[in-house]
């Protein structure tokens, strides 16, 4: 009994103790519990509040309208529209074949619109939606909107596009736009101008598109929005207008070059036609060409494949690109030179035997027993190869590349769309570099040169330059294709203003000279057929640029397989006594410049003395067309103010 | 009329029902501002109150040895319907937790076992008081082991842990010795540390057992819980963003906001100042029960009212402890405050059976 009594007590004693115990754990664990509270809402507090207002804030970014594109005269060559894409996001998708095939149920899916998004997702791999279909109807939005429940990451968007009215025609000014890729996106970065492409996710691809894509994007606006969890708006707390893309007034006559692209027919090659006292460019043609709209909204494999592999090469900006010897239209450069130089006068005559010989060497004249005695004006006007061939082996190579520089050749000429090629135009250290194990120019390299052939590699837009350079007698004007950049939100337009970029010292009476010889092809010489009746006076040079040198045996266009026939070219100035207009045609594969390029230019000509010709060229649908396009560029524009 | 008045009052504890009243008052202000600040379901938690507190002055006026007489019964019902939910119970999330009784409704018999093991453990000690041996804390460990893993089983680790604490507080005022307290928690982490670092788990058996845990949602779900409860007591400072002002509560970031995570509604919008002031009304409330329990006048007396407040500190200390990230998230409400009428008629009767054991005092000393 006493011992139980003893067990009592102890129970006692030990539950007291063990009681106390607790009390003291539980005491220790609220001390803990205040102890979190004071790090969570005094020492963290400003990260959580931070976090809070990042939960709770969303900003919105709202991708500004790109700028329009018009050409000289306002008609419209690039404008945007609203329409409703279908977009799906890849990573919510397991099958994306089955998804495809299940919103091909609800909507009709082309075979292109699955190639298409197939590259794009091949392409960008992003976490991002994108199109799969694009300008839905009214009646597509409906129906997809009402099977939204069974298409998870299917979306339907409604997003501007960019159109190109007139598809292929000036395709390779214009350009085109297309999604950003991961090399684009990380440039933007570099160049800090994330902020501004926030919510784009188109970017200038090619030509004017690429080159004024900084004027043209504008900035991105911004909506801060309150959401709840599943970033549902609750409110708008603010907002940020987007900045509108200038529009862009171009130098180009899209009537102009709407004829000039219908002249070449199905033929290859490129035209340029530039206003000499502006350095406008009025026309600038490269053909074959590519419809622009394919590319807006991803082109699908198939079409990139057959754009890319084709021989004609319509990717290919030929005017900028395409390096070819200058041919006989380097004459007349070459007559002023040697007046310049003073290596010749106009008077001196030599007597053309249809040959020239040097050493060892012989260079045939094209016509066979020569011209007889010929003057500069004659050389000019017969094309006297003897003549040039005489005079080339007389020069010395670094004046020559001297002189021929300040006329552009072999030179960038800084027209405002990218990828120009520089050319060549040989000299002393040009040979040395490019030939170390040969790297002294001979003579009979030069007697080539005289010609225009040999190493000589201009593009069309560098003959296009020198031709308005000498058209304008020396006064240099930067050609342009942008003739102002306007504001979209008042209207101010920035003028590319056209000033001078330099001024060659030419004596008059060695111009008069060289204008007397072009008028000389236009009456008598190589250019008359093609010119006949024409009621301008215009001044030109046929030319014609070897694709592969034919050893002795004569020259005949019908045999020799199409691609590997000669270049065509045309040069030409008009009213010659006081040109308003410069044009440079190239047929590739043409033959004789006289027959297959004068004729083009001729065409061109006509209609930019002709204004009945010209407003002929395009149905302009005035206002309509390109008022709706303007008109929805300044609408978006109230909308932001 | 009167004399039912003093039967109501005669055994209230004044002191433990004012703080109650305190907490609960406090819970439907923040119930009121997590449900969208609408009175549907403020009022349906009231009249759960209503109830509750009817069943609290029921018990409070049994006495302990008429309550200690359901000890067995109840116990046995317990693990016979527990066997029921292993083999028949409602599959929800993958878990058997519920019954269908017909003509009852859906009960949740781990809920039960909360107050049934503590009762029969006390009644087994009070029944061996003064010749305790090793034997009769082993007899004590099978009750405790039989529920606790009926109900892992289900699975339902949170439930379990809280059944095996409130089982486990017995033991440790009944006097359970340290050795073996020590000895058994050694083994056990030694058993988990090699279960997990020696890989004896494949990565979805850990997997598992971290779903386990958590068990209503996976990991992920999980650990958004815990960021945006973090956010919502973090962003509320000293002095919160006021009533009805949270951000995180009001455009639904916080889950669960009205029952197991309502403390973070309540650290947003009352801040530091109302984390004080809870801790400080249930440190009131665990006291005063302290004080009962020390006042005890038989061991069941101590023992059940022991366990009792140490279940409402285990309540209180594990959902703010999960809710500010310091512990895992397992299903536990917060005491008095979370929305939901099941836990809180077991706290109700928690609460009945300490008034019992304070009020029966004075009866037997006299």
């Amino acid at each position: 009994m006493a011992s139980e009594l003893r067990n009592y007590d102890q129970e006692l004693f030990w539950f007291q103790r063990r009681l106390s115990l607790a009390a003291i754990l539980v005491v220790v664990c609220f001390a803990t519990l205040l102890g979190r509270f004071v790090y969570l809402q005094v020492f963290q507090y400003k990260h959580f509040v931070t976090l809070a207002e990042a939960n709770r804030i969303d900003i919105q970014p709202e991708a500004p309208n790109r700028g329009i594109i018009t050409d000289r005269n306002g008609v419209v060559l690039a404008s945007n529209y609203s329409a409703y894409t279908l977009e799906v996001n890849p990573q919510k998708i397991t099958d994306l074949d089955v998804a495809i095939d299940e919103i091909g149920k609800i909507v009709e899916i082309s075979a292109r619109d699955r190639r298409r998004f197939k590259r794009l997702y091949d392409e960008f791999r992003t976490n991002d939606s994108l199109p799969l279909k694009s300008r839905l109807t009214d009646e597509e939005v409906a129906r997809v909107a009402a099977n939204r429940y069974r298409l998870p990451g299917v979306e339907i968007k409604a997003r501007l596009f960019r159109q190109y009215p007139f598809s292929e025609l000036a395709s390779h000014v214009v350009g085109y736009i297309g999604r950003i890729s991961q090399g684009e996106k990380e440039r933007i970065e570099q160049q800090q101008l994330t902020s501004s492409y926030k919510g784009s996710d188109y970017i200038g691809k090619r030509g004017i598109e690429l080159s004024y894509e900084k004027e043209l994007h504008g900035s991105a606006g911004s909506t801060e929005v309150e959401v709840d969890a599943n970033r549902r708006v609750v409110r708008v707390l603010s907002r940020k207008p987007s900045v509108v893309g200038n529009n862009l007034q171009l130098s180009l006559d899209i009537r102009l070059q709407k004829i000039a692209e219908d002249a070449f027919g199905s033929k290859r090659g490129a035209l340029v036609a530039i206003e000499p006292g502006t350095g406008d460019v009025l026309a600038f043609v490269s053909k074959p060409g590519y419809d622009p709209n394919l590319f807006v909204d991803g082109i699908d494999t198939e079409s990139w494949d057959a754009l890319r592999d084709s021989p004609d090469k319509p990717m290919l900006n030929r005017p900028l690109q395409g390096g070819y010897p200058p041919g006989s239209t380097y004459k007349p450069f070459m007559a002023l030179m040697a007046q310049e130089l003073g290596v010749r006068t106009a008077g001196q005559t030599i007597s053309d035997p249809g040959y020239f010989r040097l050493g060892k060497g012989n260079w045939n004249d094209d016509k066979p027993g020569g011209h007889g005695l010929v003057d500069m004006v004659k050389s000019i006007v017969v094309s006297c190869d003897t003549y040039y061939y005489q005079l080339a082996s007389e020069l010395d190579i670094d004046d020559w590349h001297g002189f021929m520089k300040k006329f552009g050749f072999g030179q960038k000429t800084g027209i405002d769309i990218d990828g120009e090629l520089t050319g060549i135009l040989p000299s002393r250290e040009w040979k040395a570099k490019r030939f170390p194990k040969d790297p002294k120019l001979h003579v009979g390299d030069q007697v080539s040169l005289g010609i225009g052939q040999g190493y000589n590699t201009f593009t069309p837009m560098q003959l296009a330059y020198a031709t308005a350079v000498l058209a304008n007698r020396g006064v240099a004007y930067k050609p342009h294709l942008v003739k102002r950049i306007v504001d979209a939100k008042t209207g101010e337009a920035r003028l590319t203003q056209p000033s001078p970029a330099y001024t060659i010292d030419l004596k008059p009476a060695h111009l008069d000279v060289v204008f007397k010889g072009l008028a000389g092809v236009v009456t008598d010489g190589t250019g008359r057929t093609a010119f006949l009746n024409a009621k301008y006076v215009s001044g030109g040079k046929t030319g014609t640029a070897q694709v592969f040198s034919l050893r002795g045996a004569e020259y005949k266009a019908s045999q020799v397989a199409e691609r590997l026939r000669d270049h065509a070219w045309y040069i030409a100035m008009a009213p010659i006594d006081k040109p308003t207009i410069a044009i440079v045609a190239l047929v590739e594969n043409g033959g004789f410049g006289a027959e297959a390029a004068a004729p083009i230019v001729r065409k061109v000509m006509d209609a930019y003395f002709n204004p009945a010709l010209l407003d002929a060229a395009i149905k302009r649908d005035v206002p309509a067309t390109e008022a709706i396009a303007v008109a929805a560029a300044q609408r978006e524009v109230k909308r932001a103010r | 009329m009167q004399q039912l008045w003093a039967k109501v009052t005669d055994h209230l504890d004044p002191f433990l029902f004012a703080v109650v009243t305190a907490i609960a008052a406090l819970g439907l202000l923040v119930l009121y501002s997590a449900v969208g600040e609408t009175l549907g379901r403020v009022i349906s938690q009231s009249q759960k109150m209503l109830v509750a507190v009817t069943i609290m002055i029921l018990i409070a006026n049994l006495s302990p040895q008429f309550i200690a007489r359901f000890a067995v019964p109840l116990y046995v019902i317990g693990i016979v319907l527990l066997l029921g939910v292993a083999l028949g119970g409602e599959l929800v999330k993958g878990a058997r937790r519920w019954l269908k009784i017909p003509g009852v409704g859906n009960i949740q018999p781990s809920e039960i076992m909360k107050i049934a093991l503590p009762l029969i453990l006390a009644w087994y000690f009070e029944r061996h008081e003064g010749s305790m041996n090793w034997r009769n804390f082993l007899v004590a460990a099978v009750l405790v082991i039989v529920p606790f893993g009926l109900v892992v089983r289900q699975p339902d680790l949170g439930t379990a842990l809280l059944i095996g604490a409130c089982g486990f507080y017995v033991l440790f005022l009944a006097g359970l010795d340290w050795r073996v307290i020590v000895g058994v928690a050694i083994l056990g982490g030694l058993a988990l540390w090699a279960a997990w670092e020696l890989n004896w788990l494949h990565d979805y058996q850990k997997e598992r057992v971290l779903n386990f845990i958590s068990p209503q949602n996976d990991t992920q779900d999980a650990g958004w819980h815990t960021i945006q409860a973090a956010i919502a007591i973090g962003s509320g400072g000293l002095f919160g963003k006021g009533w009805g002002n949270g951000t995180q509560t009001h455009l639904e970031f916080l889950p669960e906001k009205h029952t197991d995570f309502i403390f973070a509604v309540y650290g947003e919008e009352f801040g530091l100042l109302g984390g004080v002031v809870l801790i400080a009304l249930y440190l009131l409330f665990i006291g005063r029960c302290f004080v009962i329990t020390a006042n005890a006048s038989n061991l069941f007396g101590r023992l059940m009212a022991g366990s009792m407040t140490l279940m409402f500190f285990t309540y209180a200390f594990v959902n703010m402890g999960m809710v500010t990230g310091i512990l895992p998230v397992v299903g536990v409400p917060l005491p008095f405050v979370s929305f939901g009428g099941t836990a809180l008629i077991t706290l109700f009767i928690a609460v009945g059976i300490l008034m019992s054991v304070q009020s029966h005092r004075k009866l037997v000393n006299s």
